[in-house]
Formats: structure tokens, C-alpha cells, sequence
């Protein structure tokens, strides 16, 4: 409940709408309770008395309610919509920026399908609950509190029946919402498992159908639905008690007042007419509560949302900028002083460890290694996608962390390895290296990424449509896509996460001397074949976290044992 | 409670319906019981309130304080019928609606593993997964909410319907016309928040689709110092989408309020009528008062009765998508031929006439033609063998159609004109099961499920030992790097294999094949960057896989091509060079640019 309460604040701009909608269904209902009394005055005092007009002024009169409550019903459906509607897209919003503000480790703590559904689905459900509980959740005290005051101003010693009765039932009630709040959890957990069994299996479709294994699946999905289905019905029998224990309440109250009521009027201090009037309040009164158990009970199914929400907002990123942020690299030198670093805390084995390193400013340095040697963590502490836990980083001789963020991600270009582009055509890509690019620039980016070349072949050019994710590209025209895209940066320190792996290595061997004109930027290419750093200027080895060697490829030939190993395999495999 | 109404509407009902009403029969009795126990409940909640009447005017007449106990017990009794009949309709439906939606939900899954693969490739796993996300939740909460309460409704309101005929059958007439204006409103109003739903769903798509790609993109944003651009774009979309769907639910939420003021004005026009009929002496005083409660009485069930349609019609909607997927065609398997093993531990073709056909792992393709979809020919009047014990490489581009031709082996796809012969059979004539029994596929993205190495492997023969799966993981090559996992073979695969690395994975599916130990291998080499080491662990797992074995290989390392019995170069559907890696070479055609680097493999 207290999630509730915390993104309630995210209203914002339409608490004024969401007050209105909830004072305009109190109006409402006031006029509900109204127009009854109008009809008994029209009935006792007009049909009675044959008086016409009277009777038609009421009638009227009730005419006049039912529109004004027709007016309020119009406005409430526009305020409460603007109310649901304007929150939901407030909480989306805070939670989109929140995920902007994250930094990589951020980011790696959520998986991105997860960010995703508490970005949407998640959201939509406290927008539904909003949308569904405004109304019964300001219905029903009015009607509770103004059948209480309307019956104890009737008859106030029938009315302490209400004063042992409505706590007791409260009580009952709020007990069962208690009781199943937890049920609740359990149950998403279940249906969570069961949905996880359905995803695997339609992922690895191909491997089930390929070793005949639908049967095996089958007795796999068996026994979750079992589990739910019990689960469900553990959950579900309980959560709807709640009816009988308001049906049993009510009752006894109506039995209650039947009887000393009835002998009240035996002993004649209470009229007939007062004990019928008396009973319609125990319903309505009985019935709010009811309204009110309902509405926690589905207040009680969104909190799970409501969590995995604020667990976005919550997330403190990891990276602070400095508070007086250099605006500008002045040196392309890199220097890596006794660096360590872990990805998470608990982790047993640092990724990195005593990384000293120097590389100077237009040098072009290789990095080999295995797979888990750390390759690509070393390269993203340089633009600070991460935090080094010991040691320095340092551009030009400064902290990297003494940069304002921005400055030091526009010197730094890095072509990741896991790369992406985004639906929209080649061209709105492209301009993510530079907004306002010419298309002189955007060309000569492409003639250095070789991606010019495939590019005039299509069609449309700089024009084609990507399609989500770039699937209109192959793996190689991608990579270069996303080289050019670097490219149009123009960094001071240029970063390949094995950038060209689908690259053929014709093309490779052209962009390389395409880029080794670049004077005075500083570049830093990982690969796994040795053909891509063989003409570095320096190779680095990193084999567990550690720097094992280092040299020009000659050097390392004669010295490296593990670069001599990869050096035959690759001779051997043809890929050299 | 106000629900959010669906844009969703059933397109066959009358056919949904009785889909779902079969699966409802099947608990018959429970859901009879429920209908009797929720009848029960409502006339006695009727009845214990008409009992206040007698009662009081019991005590009006004079009948003192025992005729009040016992008018008072007799109520009490009643109320306690009705009490129970809700305990009893409540838990029952509770437990039947659960086991309603587990058949509903094990039909689905059942069914869904016989379909071919072209449902799968067609459709986007999110599509998949929305059957159970979203259409078998939308029946669950219908059964457990909705069923009681559209009984209840019903019973209210055809009892007081009668009542109000019963009563003064000229006032009826106009409650029967607000009625019928009010029944109307409503369908138009759902017609028209179809249209504005509709609008609302394109928003929310077009913002889901965003986000989802965005956050996969998320670091790249980062790199770029993309941000602002990115909010941009979000704050567009997002507001789009609250623009639309402040319109929709405003729309939708006028319905209730609407409904409540006719019913008001009703009440007004039957109050003032009755009132002159009072006058004119067409009927008393006291029945119109006991009218008018009854007119207020029904007003409640109506408003429900429509909220609740409502409802059930999009959880219709969910039910038909359901039912459209358990009618869809399973993968049409009428093969005949199986594969049977000899006492000597030899695998046999068994024809239908009792003919015994050795199993070798001849396979020809005569002039196979294949297209996904239609006018698009994948392969084109492809021919090829492979004798038994040899491998054959594919090599080409993307979209060469490599992938396709083993997805036509083991017949994921069907081929549309021309034939695939395995041993001198026709791949169709061969019972699906047996045909697949005999490959064993390691394709391309390794899957891997929830539970450890041990499942994974073994999943490729259940009934293998553990010392078999240990005997595969060597085969694989797997053997060494697994038992350097803290937990060896017991170590839990999370997410999809997410604690292990791209090449681990593979060598495990590599063991998974081995364990199947089956005479035709099918390999899609992946394309991953994977290091030289554990490129080297999987190069030589693969070779020993492959001995003694047709083997069908998808090839994206030229080392696995140059030792191939046959190399084929694809392009654009056809076999454009044939050869070995020597003669291609000579050749210096299309294969010779791919193996100097000259074109991308992949």
C-alpha cells in the first residue's frame, strides 16, 4: 500500500481532475438518494391529496435530478478518464526517464524484457485499477456514513446494532483481504512459472519438433497447470468468502433489528413505518462495505504491479556525474592505472584485475583473449559505462570520472559488440552520430565504414527502410552500418568491440586502411581474428582479467605462447 | 465495479459459445449445482426480505411476542439457507472455473505442439504467448466472476419482471419501452467504443513496440548520448496514446452514468403516471408504492447485467481466438513406413507390407521446388544426394535457402513440387516420428530449458543414462568445460542458458545430438563470435560427432567446409557450384571469392 501511495504522487497535473471526478460522483449520489425522497413526497402528499400540480412539480422535479445526474455521470466519465489516462502516462514517463538516467550496470540488473512490461502492461493495470475503484471507492462511504447518520437520526437505539455489527463485519473482511494479499503473490508466481514453461517451449520449438520431444513438453506444462489450478483454487476460494461473510452480516442485522424492533413496536415506542424505512439503510450501509472489500481486493491484485513499478523508480544509477564536469577533451591519451572491477559485488572473481596500461594519443592498439578474459570490460571503463572499483581511468591525464558524461561519450566512440540499429530508414540511423550531418559527411562516414558500396546497390539508398532491429540488412552490412554510424561522431578515441566479425575480410582489410587515416584518434580494435590487429601497433593479450602479454605481432610470436596457439589454429582453420 | 470494456468482440459466438459450453459440460453437474445454489441464494434473499411484511404486520394485528419470535426465526432460517446456497455456489464455482480453464489451457498447449512450424515462423512469440497471457485469463476471470453473477442478474431480473407484469401490467409497458431504449443505447454505445478502442489499441501498440525496442537498444542510446532524442520520441507516443485512451474510456464511462438516468427517468415517468392512474381510480395507492420499489429493484440487475455482457463478450473474444488455435490443422502426418531396431541393434525401414529396408542415410532430392509463401519460391528445381557416411556442405549467402533445405529433411516443411527420398523412400511416406528419430538436428541459436546440463543433454534421448550423457559430453567435447562448473552436471541452466557463453552452449547442444546418436546428423553451424579456443573444443566436438554419419552441414566456418565429400554453393535457390573443396577451388568461381574472403559468409 505504500507503493500505492508513492505513485499516487505521480498524478501530478490531474489531481485536479481526479478530485473533480470523485466530488462529481458524491454529487451523484446524492442525487440517488434524493430523488427517492421526491418520489415519497409525490406519493404521500400529491397522489393522496389528488393535488395535480404538486404532482407534476415532482415529477418534474425528479426529471430535473435524473438530468443533473446524467450532466455529473457525463463529466465524471471525463474527468476520471483524464485522471486514469494522464497518470498512467505520468508514471510511464517518470519510469522512461528513470531508465535514461540508468547507467549500464542499471540496466544489466533489469533483463530488458522485464523493463519492458513494467514499462507497459504493468502500468495499464494500476490504470485499470484506478479506472475501476475511483467510482465504488467514493461511493461507498457516503453511502456508509450517510446511512449510519440517516439511521441513528431515525432511531439511535437501533442503530447500536450498526455499532457492533459494521466493526465485526469490517474486521471479517478486512481479514480476508489480508489473508488472500499474499495468495495473490504466490498465484502471479505461479502463473509466471507456467508462462515461462509455454515461452521456453515456443522458443526451442525447433528442438522439441527436431527430437520428438511434444510429448515430454506436454507432461512439463502438465504438471504447472496442476500447480495453478490448485494454486488458483486455493487462492480463489478464499478470496471470494467475502460474499457470504457480508450476506451472513446483513442478515443478522435484519434479523436483529426485526426482532427488537418488533418489540419496540410492541411496547409501542417505535412506529411500523420508521422500522421499514430503518431496514433499507442496513442494506445500503451493509452494501457500501461490501463495495469497499471489493475494491481493496482488487487494489490488493495490482500492488504486485505497483512494486515491480517502483522498483524501476527506485533504482539509484550507479553513475553520478562530477559536480564540476570538464567540458572538453583536450588528449586522446588513455591510461589505465591498477585498475579492478567486478560487476556485482557478490561476484567471487574480479573481471579485471591491476590492469596498467597505457595507450597514447593516434596509437592503434589490438586486444585478443578468450571468451570471460575481459576484453570488453576494459574497453568500457573508458567511456565510463562502468564504475572502476580500484584504480583510475584516465583521458588526457584526467579522471574520466572528473568529464561530464556527455563530453566524454562524444569523444569516445565505441562500436559495441551486442550492436543495434533502429527502425527508421538507413539515414535517421546514421544521424545518430551526428544530428545535423550533411550528406557529404554521412558519405564519407560510409566510403570509411564500406558500407557505401552495398549502398548504392539498394534501391533507395540512404533511404531504405531498416525494419525493426536493422532486419533488412545482413550481419556484415549491419556491423558496417554501425561502424559508420561511430564514425559520423568524429571521436577523438575510436573503440571496436569485434565490430567486423561478419565483415569478409576483404572489406574488413579496406575499412581498416580507410581508418588508419584518421590521424590523431586514438583506436582500439578487440577482435578474434588475429588478421584484424595483426598490423596494430601494439597487442595486448588478456587472458583472466589480466594483461599476459604485450608487443607488435612479430614480438608476440616469438614470445606468446596463447598467441602463437591462436595464430596456428586461425593458419589452420583458413581464416587467416 | 466499473470494468474497462474490451474492444473485443467474438466474430462466430454462436460456435465460441458452444465450444465453451463443451467444455463447461464437462463439470455439468458442479455448474447445475452452482445454477441451483445462486437460485436458491437469490429467493432467499426475496423471501427473507418479504418476510418483514407478515412480521410487522403480524405485530399490527396484534399478534404479540410469540408470533414475533416465530416470524422472526422463520426469517432467520431462510436467511441461513440463502448464507449456505452462497458458501456452497462460491467455493464450487470457484474450484470448477479452475478446472475449467486447466482443460481449456492443456487443450491449448497439447494442440499447439502438433501444429506445423510454419505457425511458430509465422508468428511472433509475443503473439504466441498472448494465448495464455491474455485470451486464457480473460475466460478465467469471466468463469470466476462473471457466470454466478449473470445467473444472479437473470434470476433478479426475470423475477421482477414477472412481479411488474403481475402488478400493474399498463405500468409495465412503459418500463418495457425504457427497457428496450436502454438495451439499444447500450448496443450502440459498444458499437461505437469498438471504433475508439480500436484507436486505442493501434496507440498502445505503436508505444509498446517503441519501448520494447528502445530498452533492447538502451546501451547503444547510452553511447550515443541519446537520450533527449529518445524522450522525444517516447513523449510523442506516450501522449498520443493518452490522448486516444483518455477519448475511448470517457466514451466507455458515459455508458453507466447514461443507463442510471434513464432509469431515473423512468422511475420519474412511471411515478407521475401511476400517480394519474391512482387518480382515476385505475388502481390504489399502496399497489403503485409496492410497484415503484420493484421498478427501483430492477434498475440494479440491469445496469450489472450489462456491465457483466460486456465482459463476457471479450472474454468470448479470447475464447474464440483459443478455439480458432485448437482448430488449427496438426502436422499432417500420414506415413507409414517406421523404424524399427533389430534384435541385432540395427535400424530398420519397416514398410507397411512387412518389407524390411536397412537404414543408411541415402538421401535425394528430385527437383524440389519450395515456398513459404506463395509466388516465392525458395529453392527452385533443386537436385541432390548424399550417400550414406558422407557430408555434405552448404555454403552461400543469406536467404540462399541453406536453412530451408533442412528444414525440408526432417520435414518442418513440406516440399511443393518434386520429391525427398531417405533410403529409397519417400520422406512423406515415412511416419513423421520415426522419420525424425532417425536425424538428430544441432541448429543454429542453441535453446537450452530450465533445468541442468544433465536434462539439456539427455533431452536428446530420455531414457539415457547418466554414464551415456557423460559418454556424449566427451563426444562433444562438453565433458571438460562442464566439470569445471562448480556443479559439474547438476549446474542449473537459467534463462535460457544465460550463465553459460554462446560457445557452451553450442557444445551442449553438440552433446544433446550425440546422445541421440542417430545415423543423419543436421548442423547449422551458428554464427556468433565465439573464441579460437572454444571455436577449437566445438570444431573437434563436431568432428567426432560426425563419423560414420550422413551428415547435412549449414556451414559458416570454411574449416568445416574444406572437409566435406561435397560441397554445394547456393544462390538464390539453386546450386550454382558443386565440387570438392579442391575442385571448387580450381574452379575459381563463386566458392573460391567466398573462401578468400572475397563475399560474406554469412
Amino acid at each position: 500500500m505504500k507503493e500505492l501511495k508513492k505513485l499516487f504522487s505521480y498524478m501530478g497535473e490531474y489531481k485536479r481532475d481526479f478530485f473533480l471526478a470523485m466530488a462529481l460522483v458524491a454529487i451523484e449520489t446524492c442525487f440517488e438518494l434524493i430523488i427517492p425522497s421526491l418520489m415519497a413526497d409525490l406519493i404521500d402528499l400529491g397522489v393522496s391529496g389528488g393535488d395535480v400540480a404538486y404532482m407534476l412539480r415532482k415529477g418534474g422535479q425528479m426529471a430535473f435530478c435524473a438530468l443533473l445526474a446524467l450532466i455529473t455521470g457525463l463529466c465524471y466519465a471525463r474527468f476520471a478518464a483524464r485522471a486514469a489516462y494522464g497518470w498512467g502516462a505520468n508514471i510511464r514517463k517518470a519510469e522512461y526517464e528513470k531508465v535514461q538516467e540508468y547507467a549500464f550496470s542499471n540496466i544489466d540488473r533489469f533483463e530488458s524484457s522485464s523493463l519492458v512490461t513494467r514499462m507497459t502492461s504493468d502500468v495499464t493495470v494500476m490504470q485499470n485499477a484506478i479506472n475501476g475503484g475511483l467510482r465504488p471507492l467514493t461511493r461507498s462511504p457516503i453511502m456508509f456514513f450517510l446511512g449510519i447518520m440517516f439511521s441513528f437520526t431515525m432511531n439511535p437505539t437501533l442503530a447500536v446494532i450498526f455499532i457492533v455489527m459494521a466493526p465485526l463485519l469490517g474486521i471479517v473482511l478486512f481479514s480476508i483481504v489480508r489473508k488472500v494479499a499474499p495468495m495473490y503473490t504466490v498465484l502471479q508466481k505461479t502463473v509466471d512459472g507456467l508462462n515461462s514453461v509455454v515461452e521456453e517451449n515456443v522458443r526451442a520449438i525447433r528442438t522439441v519438433k527436431a527430437f520428438i520431444r511434444e510429448e515430454y513438453e506436454e507432461e512439463k506444462f502438465e504438471s504447472v497447470n496442476t500447480a495453478l489450478r490448485k494454486t488458483g483454487t486455493a487462492t480463489n476460494s478464499t478470496a471470494v468468502m467475502n460474499l457470504p461473510f457480508f450476506q451472513a452480516g446483513m442478515y443478522i442485522c435484519i434479523v436483529l433489528i426485526m426482532l427488537i424492533g418488533g418489540q419496540m413496536i410492541l411496547n409501542g415506542s417505535l412506529e411500523i413505518g420508521t422500522l421499514t424505512g430503518f431496514l433499507s439503510y442496513v442494506m445500503q450501509v451493509m452494501n457500501s462495505m461490501m463495495m469497499i472489500s471489493n475494491v481493496f481486493l482488487m487494489l490488493t491484485r495490482s500492488l504486485a504491479s505497483a512494486a515491480r513499478i517502483s522498483e524501476v523508480l527506485d533504482e539509484v544509477p550507479s553513475l553520478k556525474e562530477s559536480e564540476h564536469p570538464i567540458s572538453e577533451v583536450k588528449d586522446a591519451t588513455i591510461e589505465f592505472k591498477d585498475v579492478s572491477f567486478k560487476y556485482a559485488q557478490s561476484a567471487k572473481e574480479e573481471t579485471l584485475k591491476d590492469i596498467k596500461l597505457r595507450i597514447d594519443e593516434g596509437e592503434t592498439v589490438g586486444i585478443l583473449g578468450g571468451t570471460g578474459s575481459g576484453k570488453s570490460t576494459l574497453v568500457q571503463l573508458i567511456e565510463r559505462l562502468y564504475d572502476v572499483d580500484n584504480g583510475e581511468v584516465l583521458i588526457g591525464g584526467i579522471n574520466v570520472k572528473d568529464y561530464s558524461l556527455k563530453t566524454l561519450r562524444d569523444a569516445v566512440g565505441i562500436v559495441l559488440q551486442k550492436n543495434l540499429l533502429f527502425s527508421g530508414s538507413i539515414r535517421e540511423n546514421l544521424l545518430w552520430g551526428k544530428k545535423d550531418a550533411s550528406d557529404e559527411e554521412i558519405w564519407r562516414a560510409c566510403d570509411e565504414a564500406g558500407a557505401s558500396e552495398f549502398l548504392h546497390r539498394f534501391p533507395s539508398g540512404l533511404e531504405t527502410d531498416l525494419g525493426q532491429g536493422g532486419v533488412n540488412v545482413s550481419g556484415g552490412q549491419k556491423q558496417r552500418l554501425c561502424i559508420a554510424r561511430t564514425l559520423l561522431k568524429k571521436p577523438r578515441i575510436l573503440i571496436f568491440d569485434d565490430s567486423t566479425s561478419a565483415v569478409d575480410t576483404a572489406t574488413e582489410k579496406e575499412i581498416r586502411r580507410a581508418l588508419s587515416e584518421l590521424k590523431g584518434v586514438t583506436k582500439i580494435y578487440i577482435a578474434q581474428r588475429i588478421s584484424t590487429v595483426m598490423s596494430a601497433n601494439r597487442i595486448i593479450i588478456l587472458d583472466d582479467g589480466r594483461i599476459v602479454a604485450e608487443g607488435n605481432h612479430e614480438e608476440l610470436l616469438q614470445r606468446s605462447k596463447i598467441y602463437n596457439e591462436i595464430y596456428d589454429s586461425q593458419l589452420k582453420g583458413g581464416t587467416l | 465495479m466499473a470494468r474497462a470494456v474490451s474492444a473485443k468482440r467474438p466474430k462466430n459466438m454462436a460456435y465460441t459459445v458452444k465450444r465453451l459450453l463443451s467444455y463447461m459440460g464437462r463439470h455439468k453437474f458442479s455448474l447445475l449445482l452452482v445454477a441451483f445454489l445462486v437460485s436458491l441464494s437469490v429467493i432467499c434473499n426475496l423471501l427473507g426480505t418479504y418476510m418483514i411484511r407478515p412480521v410487522i404486520n403480524g405485530i399490527a394485528s396484534g399478534g404479540g411476542m410469540e408470533s414475533l419470535v416465530r416470524g422472526v426465526m422463520i426469517t432467520a432460517l431462510i436467511y441461513i439457507v440463502g448464507v449456505l446456497a452462497a458458501v456452497g455456489y462460491t467455493q464450487i464455482m470457484a474450484r470448477s472455473a479452475q478446472k475449467i480453464v486447466y482443460d481449456i489451457r492443456k487443450d491449448l498447449f497439447n494442440h499447439m505442439q502438433t501444429l506445423p512450424l510454419k505457425f511458430f515462423d509465422s508468428r511472433q512469440s509475443g503473439d504466441v504467448m498472448s494465448y495464455y497471457t491474455n485470451d486464457v485469463d480473460t475466460i478465467s476471470d469471466a468463469l470466476n466472476n462473471s457466470f454466478a453473477a449473470v445467473v444472479k442478474n437473470g434470476i433478479q431480473i426475470a423475477g421482477t419482471m414477472t412481479m411488474l407484469i403481475v402488478l400493474d401490467w399498463r405500468l409495465s409497458l412503459i418500463v418495457a419501452l425504457s427497457y428496450s431504449i436502454m438495451l439499444c443505447y447500450v448496443r450502440y454505445s459498444a458499437h461505437r467504443s469498438k471504433s475508439y478502442y480500436k484507436a486505442q489499441q493501434r496507440s498502445l501498440g505503436i508505444l509498446d513496440g517503441y519501448i520494447q525496442e528502445m530498452v533492447a537498444g538502451q546501451k547503444v542510446i547510452k553511447v550515443f548520448n541519446h537520450e533527449d532524442e529518445n524522450l522525444k520520441g517516447f513523449n510523442e507516443r506516450n501522449d498520443e496514446l493518452k490522448r486516444v485512451g483518455t477519448v475511448a474510456q470517457a466514451y466507455a464511462s458515459t455508458m453507466i452514468p447514461a443507463v442510471v438516468s434513464i432509469s431515473f427517468l423512468t422511475y420519474a415517468i412511471v411515478s407521475l403516471v401511476g400517480g394519474f392512474l391512482v387518480l382515476k381510480g385505475f388502481t390504489d395507492i399502496g399497489s403503485l408504492a409496492s410497484y415503484l420499489v420493484f421498478v427501483r429493484q430492477s434498475a440494479a440487475p440491469i445496469n450489472q447485467f450489462t456491465q457483466q455482457s460486456n465482459f463476457l463478450l471479450s472474454s468470448l473474444a479470447g475464447a474464440e481466438r483459443i478455439f480458432e488455435l485448437i482448430d488449427m490443422k496438426s502436422e499432417t502426418d500420414e506415413g507409414k513406413v517406421r523404424l524399427i531396431k533389430s534384435a541385432s541393434g540395427v535400424w530398420d525401414w519397416k514398410r507397411d507390407d512387412g518389407t524390411l529396408i536397412p537404414l543408411k542415410g541415402d538421401v535425394r532430392f528430385h527437383s524440389v521446388t519450395f515456398s513459404y509463401d506463395e509466388g516465392h519460391p525458395v529453392l527452385k528445381d533443386l537436385s541432390l544426394y548424399a550417400k550414406p557416411g558422407q557430408k555434405i556442405a552448404f555454403v552461400g549467402s543469406t536467404g540462399a535457402g541453406k536453412t530451408t533445405i533442412t528444414n525440408l529433411i526432417n520435414r518442418f516443411y513440406d516440399v511443393d513440387l518434386g520429391e525427398i527420398l531417405y533410403d529409397g523412400i519417400d520422406v512423406r511416406e515415412i511416419r513423421k516420428q520415426d522419420l525424425r528419430h532417425s536425424l538428430a538436428m544441432v541448429l543454429q541459436d542453441t535453446h537450452l530449458f530450465t533445468g541442468s546440463i544433465r536434462d539439456n543433454i539427455r533431452y536428446g534421448r530420455l531414457d539415457a543414462s547418466d554414464e551415456d550423457v557423460v559418454r556424449a559430453a566427451r563426444i562433444a567435447n562438453a565433458d571438460s568445460f562442464i566439470r569445471r562448473l562448480p556443479k559439474g552436471y547438476d549446474t542449473k541452466i537459467v534463462s535460457d542458458g544465460a550463465n553459460l557463453s554462446s560457445g557452451q552452449r553450442q557444445l551442449i547442444a553438440i552433446a544433446r545430438a550425440a546422445v541421440a546418436d542417430p545415423p543423419v546428423l543436421i548442423l547449422d553451424e551458428a554464427t556468433s563470435n565465439i573464441d579460437t579456443r572454444t571455436e577449437d573444443l566445438i570444431e573437434k566436438g563436431m568432428d567426432s560427432l560426425m563419423e560414420g554419419r550422413t551428415v547435412f552441414v549449414i556451414a559458416h566456418r570454411l574449416s568445416t567446409v574444406r572437409n566435406a565429400n561435397a560441397i554445394m554453393v547456393l544462390e538464390g535457390g539453386r546450386i550454382v557450384e558443386r565440387g570438392t573443396h579442391d575442385e571448387l577451388i580450381a574452379q575459381r568461381g563463386r566458392y573460391y571469392k567466398l573462401y578468400t574472403g572475397m563475399f560474406e559468409l554469412t
